[in-house]
């Protein structure tokens, strides 16, 4: 074992994930290390949102073989809530609307969750919000947001954006982001951007799941893979996103000479 | 909702009310004549007007049919296998709350009623009724200052015979409906409110209905008459013991508001709902209406309905006064294979009233959750309003939701309008908010507690944060 090992935080290997019976995943490995930022990248049906769905636990994925180790634990035998609590983070493609509940509320007892896992003290109503208006600074969100129900009649760019902010407040030390800059102007897609490589940190790691080239513009992953069939078909430096974008990804099938080097 | 233990401590403990406390009581036979009905007369000692007033109804009720329209559907109760009358024995006429048997007081505080003078909530009256019977009201001499009469409505026909014969009977006739005829010709025992010319009555007065004996129905009866320019909330709540028979419960609620007063009064309904397989639960069958009787009056009912097995119960506003209001806001909650068929009526009689109806039905498990209401606008009910609004959600796949608004116009200058809508917690919404530590069950809660907010708002505060725990505690196991 390499000193690198000691400072895995993931590793999925030879995983095999179906969705309503219909086989999706076809034997995924992965390993990410702290401090890395890993982009997911493949077409449409390739696999990649559910496998950031299998790494969250979403109860309608099944997982048929293989297994996600996450900090050495085995993450498919627990529950969904309690994989966030431990620091596993999905930001989704598309946030859900949940009318009814206050976003303040939701994002206190959210973090709240985090925190006590972490044995942390709980925020209390007016600490809780001292925090996130300094957090929301960081997605420049307007904080009238927080009075409305979660996710409820806001644009496509502001549920990017609420999303961004949970992944502040809850600190994760594994974030996956499905699709993030998917419907974002530029201008909203740089500050997202600059969101999430100011919380990356050196123990902490991210995967970018996108189909464009134009978010790695603003984010350098460390590394790039490109997922077709359910599988990990190639894994490159930041060039291989930039050739994809250049050449499509029927250029990939064609080419033998990019190897599996992670 | 600030830590997940509470939730958790709840639902694992499914119905926790439903102790049966051992005392010995005085039961009557079984079955229902007109001996029977001068038999509870007599224990109760009441004047003869009142007799009367029985056997009257109960002629009514003979030739009355059980009412079969609404989407209920439960097996055929045989009347006469039900008890009458039940009672904890006790000695007549308690004069103060230290002769009243202590397993009574220590039912109530189990149940967080506490009632004796150290420990009674703060501000709250209460009037703790077990089976046929009230058996103590606190802070009556302080409400006497104020000329507020609170006591159980046997005390009150004796004490305040006039009143009892002017009121009783005079929003809900004997006749009215099966159910109706039925108490009227057995009620034993219940509250009487009054609130004189001019009162706003100091504290929140609030009735504790608890039903002990297994095969005894219980027909509590509530009148609360608020004169000119007064006001009052009045507040309800209801437990039963887990017997795996059915027991009737069937009530009747009449306020009267005149000139200017104002009646808001709000029902916390648990009694025991059967349980998963549909086995037992209370059969609540109620008729409560209010009449706003006098110009500019109000009544508001707000509810939150979540136990029985069955429930029959339409709160009723009937807006005579020229610039009444009255409210109708409900949460109701279905688990298991509960059924409920509730909502309201607003009878609008004089000119420029107003009603506002919320209704939020949440229906889990195999259950039925309906709502009917009535909005009817009489000939002279120039320039009246109503605004109504029916929210279903269901959880699960397997519940059902109705809702039968009825809408009756005869005043073109009047207004209705009418929203409905009907949502399902979904798979995503949840995995959504567990995807960010909240665990399942808090996560339904919060989504269930979101939709009832409009509701809740509405409830006196303690009984609010009651209610949405009370919520929380009934969905247990209800979804995935």
């Amino acid at each position: 074992m390499t000193s690198k090992d000691a400072n895995l935080i993931l590793e999925i290997s030879d995983l095999h994930a179906s969705v309503e019976g219909q086989k999706i995943l076809k034997g995924v490995n992965l390993k990410i290390h702290a401090g890395e930022i890993h982009a997911i990248m493949g077409r449409n049906g390739s696999g990649k949102s559910t496998l950031s769905k299998v790494i969250a636990g979403h109860p309608s994925y099944k997982v048929n073989s293989g297994s996600i180790k996450y900090l050495n634990k085995n993450l498919i035998d627990i529950e969904p809530e309690e994989r966030a609590r431990l620091g596993v983070f999905l930001g989704f493609q598309y946030p859900v609307e949940i009318p009814g509940v206050s976003n303040l509320e939701f994002l206190r007892v959210a973090t709240n969750a985090r925190r006590q896992n972490r044995g942390e003290d709980e925020l209390d109503t007016f600490e809780f919000e001292d925090l996130v208006h300094e957090r929301i600074k960081l997605v420049q969100m307007n904080p009238s947001f927080l009075e409305r129900s979660v996710n409820e009649g806001f644009s496509g760019g502001e549920k990017k954006r609420n999303e961004i902010l949970q992944m502040a407040l809850l600190e994760p030390t594994l974030a996956i982001l499905d699709e993030t800059d998917s419907g974002l102007d530029i201008d909203a897609l740089r500050v997202i951007a600059s969101g999430v490589k100011q919380l990356a940190q050196p123990d902490t790691a991210t995967i970018l799941i996108t189909h464009y080239q134009r978010l790695l513009n603003e984010i350098t992953p460390d590394y790039v893979h490109v997922m077709s069939e359910g599988k990990i078909l190639h894994t490159g430096r930041k060039e291989l996103a930039i050739e994809l974008e250049k050449s499509g990804y029927d250029w990939l099938n064609n080419s033998k000479d990019l190897m599996e080097e992670n | 909702m600030t830590s997940q233990t509470p939730v958790n401590e709840l639902v694992s403990k499914p119905y926790k009310y439903g102790f049966i406390t051992d005392i010995e009581t005085e039961k009557i036979s079984k079955g229902l004549n007109e001996d029977v009905i001068r038999l509870i007369s007599n224990k109760k000692q009441e004047p003869k007007f009142l007799l009367d007033f029985r056997l009257r109804a109960y002629q009514q009720w003979l030739k009355m049919k059980e009412p079969n329209w609404a989407n209920l559907g439960y097996p055929k109760l045989d009347y006469q296998e039900i008890i009458y009358y039940a009672a904890p024995k006790q000695q007549e006429q308690k004069k103060s709350l230290d002769e009243v048997d202590p397993a009574l007081l220590e039912t109530f505080e189990k149940l967080g009623i506490p009632l004796s003078e150290q420990k009674r909530l703060s501000n709250v009256a209460v009037d703790a009724v077990f089976d046929s019977v009230s058996i103590a009201t606190t802070y009556k001499e302080k409400l006497a200052e104020h000329g507020v009469v609170f006591c159980s409505i046997s005390e009150a026909v004796t004490n305040y015979p006039d009143l009892i014969s002017n009121y009783l009977g005079s929003v809900v006739p004997i006749n009215d409906n099966f159910f109706a005829a039925l108490n009227s010709a057995v009620f034993s025992d219940g509250s009487f409110v009054y609130i004189p010319k001019g009162v706003d009555c100091p504290m929140e007065l609030s009735s504790y209905f608890r039903i002990n004996s297994g095969d005894a129905g219980q027909f509590e009866r509530t009148l609360i008459v608020a004169e000119e320019n007064s006001s009052v909330s009045y507040l309800e709540g209801c437990t039963a013991p887990m017997f795996d028979t059915n027991t009737l419960h069937a009530a009747v609620v009449e306020l009267v508001a005149l000139d200017n007063a104002s009646i808001k009064y709000s029902t916390v309904q648990n009694w025991y709902s059967g349980n998963e397989k549909g086995i037992g639960g209370i059969y609540n069958f109620v008729t409560k209406r209010g009449q706003c009787k006098g110009k500019k009056s109000k009544i508001s009912w707000s509810q939150v309905e979540t136990g029985s097995a069955i429930t029959w119960k339409y709160p009723s506003c009937i807006l005579q006064g020229e610039g009444s209001v009255g409210e109708f806001y409900s949460v109701a909650l279905t688990n298991n294979l509960q059924k409920a068929d509730t909502g309201t009526k607003m009878i609008h009689v004089g000119a420029n009233t107003r009603s506002t109806i919320v209704s939020k039905g949440i229906s889990a498990g195999h259950s039925s959750n309906s709502y009917r209401g009535l909005v009817q606008m009489g000939p002279k009910a120039y320039g009246s309003r109503n605004y109504s609004q029916c929210d279903s959600m269901l959880i699960g796949d397997n519940a059902e939701a109705n809702t039968f608004p009825y809408i009756r116009s005869q005043q073109p200058s009047s207004q209705i309008e009418h929203e409905a809508s009907t949502c399902r917690i979904s798979e995503n919404q949840l995995f959504y908010l567990q995807s960010r530590g909240i665990n399942f069950e808090e996560a339904v809660s919060m989504m269930v507690s979101g939709f009832c907010r409009d509701v809740f708002n509405q409830l006196p505060m303690e009984f609010a944060a009651e209610a949405d725990k009370l919520l929380a505690l009934k969905l247990e196991g209800s979804v995935g």
